[in-house]
């Protein structure tokens, strides 16, 4: 239980997704200006994150054993049309929660921080126990980074920052402190 | 779509539409893999060769791919080429390979080369998307090595790992750590920008000072036929 635990919390703090591995950098800076948007976009996005564990999992154990070199392939159609059928479903049985969280589905498709989780599940060889808790801890990872992230992007909005500094500059700076600040979790893991 | 000459088409990524400077695409590795040069190297030459190679088929058998499943296809190319690339780096250079980790697979999901093929590659002639390829490959290495010199030369004080400062020299720790990334194209970003602002602050002064000289100009001619 408590590897579980330290699995989750590592991959959501030590290892930040965004913050330390560079992982789904394209809704963080695309979709953090609000902090209502970045919570659904973090809920979307642990939801794939779990959904991909489970299916990296399942290909690991049951089909790729005997071709590991089809792994990137069929990682990414396997994961891709998954999605689609989610959402897909979702949008018949619920119009509402499609409304707040589906259209950010196929935009977390071909977000590096899905593939990234397969790929290091792999490679880790994380079970499924663990795969869930890896994912459950990343998509939280996410989740806080784009939030952090928001909320300090709608400061600046109204702070007087120089014209040159405006947008991605400016997004990449703060990221960059918000970073250094991820970093004092590194000597988490060796005091517990 | 404009008509463009084919040094256009090769020349536009190295700069005019950089694709990380300029599109902001494929940041994961800019950022992740750039803590050395050789590392920039290795993942920039691996990008390269996809970006190219992808080009090449998906333009190659363009009238055959149906519409609706077009993007499933380019996807597909995609990973096929990145797998071979993968397996290549393990073979040849197992120690980059090694510190590259998950980013070489990541390489599958980088938004240039999924771009490039639906925005250009699908839609011109192989000769031209090729050069296209190669244009925006070698502005990404171009970016890839001006990250890596940075951050290796600051943080580790050395470039390719020759040590470049003497024994005094306290190398900036942080630049090869995750932070780094992050604060250096956040600077290589407002320093372009500061840049531009300057050249467009020229540019303006040069038009309004055209624009007083011209009826002044004109003034004095009046006064000369008079």
């Amino acid at each position: 239980m408590s590897e579980l635990f330290w699995i989750l919390l590592s991959a959501m703090v030590i290892n930040n997704f965004t913050l330390t591995l560079f992982l789904g950098l394209c809704p963080f800076m695309g979709v953090s200006s609000r902090v209502a948007t970045g919570l659904r976009m973090g809920a979307a996005n642990i939801f794939v994150l779990v959904l991909t564990s489970i299916s990296a999992w399942v290909l690991n154990t049951y089909v790729l054993a005997d071709a590991p070199y089809l792994r990137l392939i069929s990682f990414i159609v396997v994961i891709a049309s998954l999605v689609q059928i989610v959402e897909m479903t979702i949008k018949k049985v619920s119009p509402t929660l499609f409304r707040e969280l589906g259209i950010y589905l196929p935009l977390i498709t071909t977000n590096c921080a899905i593939l990234g989780l397969a790929i290091f599940q792999t490679s880790r060889g994380y079970g499924f126990l663990q795969g869930f808790a890896f994912a459950l801890g990343a998509g939280l990872g996410l989740t806080l980074a784009l939030v952090l992230m928001a909320s300090i992007r709608e400061q600046t909005e109204l702070a007087d920052v120089p014209a040159i500094a405006r947008g991605t500059a400016l997004v990449l700076i703060i990221a960059g402190s918000l970073s250094l600040a991820f970093m004092g979790f590194a000597g988490l893991l060796s005091a517990g | 779509m404009k008509k463009t000459t084919p040094a256009a088409d090769f020349a536009r990524g190295l700069w005019r539409e950089n694709p990380v400077l300029i599109q902001m695409l494929g940041l994961c590795p800019t950022l992740a893999v750039t803590n050395t040069v050789a590392n920039s190297i290795a993942m920039s030459l691996a990008t390269l060769f996809v970006l190219v190679a992808s080009s090449f088929l998906v333009s190659s058998v363009k009238r055959l791919v149906p519409n609706q499943v077009r993007i499933s296809t380019y996807v597909l190319i995609i990973a096929t080429f990145v797998t071979i690339a993968d397996l290549s780096l393990e073979a040849l250079v197992p120690t980059i390979h090694k510190a590259l980790g998950a980013f070489v697979p990541l390489i599958v999901v980088n938004c240039i080369i999924l771009g490039r093929q639906e925005a250009f590659a699908s839609r011109n002639p192989v000769g031209r998307s090729v050069l296209d390829a190669l244009g925006m490959g070698i502005g990404f290495t171009l970016t890839l090595l001006l990250m890596g010199g940075i951050r290796e030369v600051l943080g580790n004080g050395s470039l390719l790992g020759f040590r470049l400062f003497g024994p005094r020299y306290e190398p900036w720790i942080i630049m090869i750590l995750p932070p780094g990334g992050f604060l250096t194209l956040g600077f290589i970003l407002l320093t372009y920008a500061w840049w531009r602002g300057r050249a467009a602050a020229a540019a303006r002064t040069r038009e309004l000072a055209a624009r007083t000289r011209a009826p002044a100009a004109a003034a004095a001619r009046a006064k000369a036929v008079s």
